[in-house]
Formats: C-alpha cells, structure tokens, sequence
C-alpha cells in the first residue's frame, strides 16, 4: 500500500498535501494497491480529514502524540517509519517542501528505503521502478531507478496537480508512543495577507526595470487581481527594495508555477534557474534583446509603466465578464 | 565545538547541460566547475564565522568524490577551514555519499555538520537529513541563522510563508541558504595556504547504494515566444485566459 503525509499549517492540511494525495492515489492505482495518508499531530479543523477522501485515500491516519504538534523532522520521521511498517506501506509519498525536505531523507534512512527528492512525474514501473527528476536547477531530468523494496518519493509541488472526486476517507486515531523532540519552537512569524511564494500557483515578479521600490504597485496590484504571490530578481533583494524571502533564482528561492510573470527582468541565466520550471512564463521588457525573452512562451516588448495598468484594466474587464 | 562542512564540486551556472554514455553521465568536457555555492558562500562562511568568533575549534571539510574533486576543495580551503577530507567514491547515490560523511562525523567527534541547502546539480536537499538520522542528531533544513549560547543554538529556518526559530542542542546538522552569511572572495594569502593544507583521502566505508541514475533528458525545447504588441496588452491576458488557461 501507498501512505502520503499529509502536511498542516495553521491549523489546516496544506494545499500542496492534496496534490501529493493525488499523486499517492495515482500511483497506487497504477500497482493495484491503496493508498492511505498520515496526519502529525492535533489538526484544529480536523473536519477537514475525511474530505481527504476527495483527492483519494481511503483512510487517514490521524496522529495526535502531543511531541507531534510543533515540527520535528526526527519524531516526524519515526512518527511516519513506525506507521508504514505496521502498515506494510511500499511506498511513501511526501511534498517536496520545507517539511518534506527535513523528514524524507530522515525516513530513508530508517527504513533503508531510497528516496527520489523533488519528483516531477509518475514512477515507471513497466520494468523496476523509475522516478523521473528534476536536476541542474530545472536545465534537464534525471529518471532515478529505486532499488529498494520500500520507494520514497518527495513530490515537487505543482508538477502532478490536484485530482479531486467525491470519496470520505474513514479516519483512524491513535496516540503512538515516541521519542522525545530535541527542537524547541521560539517563535513563528509568518507573512500574513499575501499568498506564500513557494506554494503559489501564479507568480508575479519585478526586476530592476521597475526603478525603484515606489513602483512595486505594478507588480502588486497585478498580483492581488489574479491572486499572485510576489517575487523579485536578486539586483532588487540586494537593493533592499524588497524582502530577501521574495528573492527568487539560484541563490534564492526556486518555484514551479503555472504562470510566472517577469516584469523588468531581463533573465539572466542565475535568475532563469530559480524559475525555469513554471509551466507559463510572460515577459514585459523594452529591451527586445532581454535573455528572458528566449525562455518566455508570451512576451511584450514595451514599458512596463505603460503596460502594466492596460494589462490589471484588462483582468478587471474580464473578472466582471466585459 | 568541531564542525564539519560538507562540500560538494558541481557545474558552474553557467555550464551547458549535455550528457554522454547514451545519457547516462553528464558531460564534463569543456565545463567550469565549482564549489556548490549554497556550500561556500552558506555553510563554509557561517563555520569560519562560528570559529573566528571562538566558538568552534576547528572547522573540517569533506567531499565524497574522486580525485577530480581536489582543486575544488583546494578552493574551498582558500576561503578557510584547517583542513579537508576526501572519501573516494565517485557514487551519485545520496544514501552511500550520506553513510561516509556520518562515518567521518562520529569517528572525528564533530558536533556540528553543516551543508548547502541543496547541490545545483542533483537538487536532493537529502544529504543533510540523512547524515542527521545516521548519527542520531536533530536537523533543522533551509536556515538562514545561526548562533550559539553554549551548547545551544538558535536557528532561523525558513517555513511556507514565513519563517521559525528553534532552539536545539548540540549534536546538530543544519542545511544553510541564503542569509546565514556574505560569500567571501578568497585572498592571496588564503589561495597560497590552502596549497599546503591538509587534505586527507579515506577509503569509503561500506555502505548500500539505495539509488541510480538510469538516464538523464533534457526538456524539449521553448517553441519560442509569442509576441504581442505594446498597443494592446488586453490581448496577453485574453491569451492567458482562453489559450494558456493560467488566469
């Protein structure tokens, strides 16, 4: 069988779990085995976990140990390990995000199961079990073979999708004995009102062309009509005209999304690799020359200053269906 | 406090991406390589720091690879660190590469174990959550601070949407990225020492490979852009709507 972990934040199960759900439900329908997901720790809207029937498993194991409620990947690991022996799982599924990232090498190591972190498809399993990758910061794949009897796969958030139907999962609670957490949480600050980055679906972005952080109002206006998270090259993090977390390309942050929208970016190759994944990718810049243009599926070739409110009129026209 | 910086030799950025062998190794002809930055500028920077400070001892580096890695080790010890480790084995499989930096970590006494946040060539962020569960140490991924009252340090990770502050005891491996420190440019004084640093070569330590690469493939190509005139950008969010479905 198939156990998907299925992340929370703020009291709800992440956006990104659904789509590792989805995924974990494929594959096990692809090897004619179910699929059930594992919730760590007390979920305070735990209605919400039969309706994770809806993206596919069948039973939902619900964890509430008390050392489970703040993040640690150590007894999140175990947590997890303990659970797919007794459960006999052959696969696990996590997202390859900042949790998944910290429990899933931790979890290979347990159950001596190879990982393949940041999958971008299904495995194939026509012969031996192959999980293609994502490799040189999204410049090729590599299909990584898992030679062990138990696969664990992170799945990099949006490169499967969500599949949604109409299933309950039944939920199953318990209270497992666990080690104790060595971390201890101070303190949690989140960025509140916006949509975060990593796991953001469409994406606006500014670059040095904008001018200056006055202007930030074209890329923020866009992004609140669509409902966008904002991004910036690295020239604009290092200028402090906007917050480092928004900073994406190779040193910074990389995202997947299915649209990014470059505004004044001019793609330089360190910035495409934070960014080459996206599904859709436009760019408005006045240099025709602009690199970025190379890597764009649709481009204007224009100033951003006088483009960018015809374009936010034009998604308010088509919002109210003018 | 000993730390022990996991170093890893990777393509340049800028490098172009090809595979030889009927894609099956990547092809190193002609390439610049480096140190990874999220090693250097990250994990290595933050160690001299910690020791300079007087709050480490002493700061080691290990790869796992072959010979072909040593100038890039060279390089990383023109930055800093007291000397280097090389386990020979050219395996790719995050598994082998995470048992022999736990190896060297347990048999050299380190406390601390650092590495980038992820290699810009494989993209795992693996290693350092395994070398954690191999020597039974706490993890704390993706920091971006790092500071020490004693045996307890105070770490800034960064969360969706967000960040967190945890306090944890030594023995710890973190995974460092962007804002745990500057990148420092190697001197004249630095590049002429590291020459004569130690850099030890150990024999791999037994251990499974879990994984391997059956093949690389490059992403078909952009078909290329689609451009629309600056009179009428109405038409890029049409075609966002109804051709791409983005929005």
């Amino acid at each position: 069988m198939i156990l998907i972990f299925a992340d929370q934040s703020d009291g709800h199960i992440k956006k990104q779990s659904f789509e590792a759900i989805s995924y974990g439900a494929a594959v096990a329908r692809q090897l004619g085995t179910e699929a059930h997901a594992v919730v760590l720790g007390q979920l305070a809207h735990a209605e919400e976990l039969p309706t994770l029937g809806n993206y596919g498993v069948s039973k939902v194991h619900y964890l509430s140990t008390a050392v489970l409620n703040h993040f640690d990947a150590q007894v999140y690991a175990q947590a997890i390990a303990d659970l797919a022996t007794s459960l006999g799982a052959t696969t696990i599924v996590l997202s390859h995000t900042s949790s998944g990232k910290a429990v899933a090498p931790r979890l290979s190591v347990r159950l001596k199961a190879g990982l393949v972190a940041g999958a971008v498809a299904l495995p194939n399993t026509t012969a031996g079990f192959v999980v293609k990758k994502s490799v040189f910061s999204g410049k090729a794949f590599a299909n990584i073979a898992i030679n062990t009897p138990i696969k664990i796969i992170s799945l990099s958030p949006n490169a499967f999708g969500v599949t949604k139907n109409d299933g309950v999962a039944e939920v199953i609670n318990s209270t497992p004995e666990l080690g104790g957490s060595h971390v201890k949480v101070m303190a949690v600050n989140k960025i509140t009102g916006t949509v975060p980055l990593a796991e953001a679906e469409l994406v606006v972005s500014g670059g040095r062309g904008l001018k200056g952080p006055e202007n930030w109002y074209l890329v923020e206006d866009f992004a609140k009509e669509i409902g966008a998270a904002t991004a910036c090259s690295r020239p604009v993090a290092d200028s402090h005209w906007r917050p480092h977390h928004e900073h994406v390309g190779q040193t910074g942050g990389a995202v997947a999304p299915n649209l990014y929208f470059a505004i004044g970016i001019s793609g330089a190759i360190q910035h495409l690799a934070g960014v080459n994944r996206s599904k859709v990718i436009v760019v408005i810049n006045k240099d025709p020359e602009a690199p970025f243009f190379k890597a764009a599926d649709y481009g204007i070739v224009g100033d951003a200053f006088d483009i960018m409110p015809k374009v936010i009129e034009a998604v308010k026209k088509m919002k109210a269906g003018v | 406090m000993k730390i022990l910086v996991c170093v890893s030799k990777t393509p340049d950025t800028t490098a172009k991406i090809a595979f030889t062998d009927n894609n099956t190794k990547f092809a190193e002809a002609g390439v610049q390589f480096i140190v990874n930055p999220y090693d250097e500028w990250y994990a290595l920077v933050r160690a001299l720091e910690l020791k300079e400070a007087g709050l480490a001892t002493q700061v080691s580096l290990i790869t796992v690879a072959g010979a072909d890695a040593e100038p890039i080790m060279r390089k990383a010890l023109a930055i800093g660190g007291d000397d280097a480790i090389r386990v020979n084995s050219a395996s790719g499989d995050a598994f082998f590469i995470a048992s022999q930096i736990a190896d060297v970590a347990k048999s050299g006494g380190y406390d601390l174990v650092l590495t980038g946040k992820e290699t810009i060539d494989y993209n795992g962020s693996s290693i350092g959550g395994m070398v954690a569960e191999l020597i039974d140490a706490a993890y704390i991924s993706l920091a971006t601070k790092l500071d020490f009252a004693g045996n307890v340090a105070t770490v800034t990770r960064e969360i969706e949407g967000g960040e967190e502050v945890d306090e944890v005891s030594l023995p710890l491996v973190i995974s460092c990225q962007k804002g745990m420190a500057e990148q420092r440019i190697p001197n004249m004084k630095g590049i002429m020492g590291a020459r004569t640093k130690p850099l030890l070569v150990k024999d791999p330590a037994a251990a499974d490979e879990l994984t391997t690469i059956a093949s690389f493939e490059l992403p078909p190509a952009k078909t290329g852009v689609k451009l629309i005139s600056p009179e009428h950008p109405e038409e890029l969010v049409r075609l966002l709507h109804e051709e791409a479905k983005v929005i």
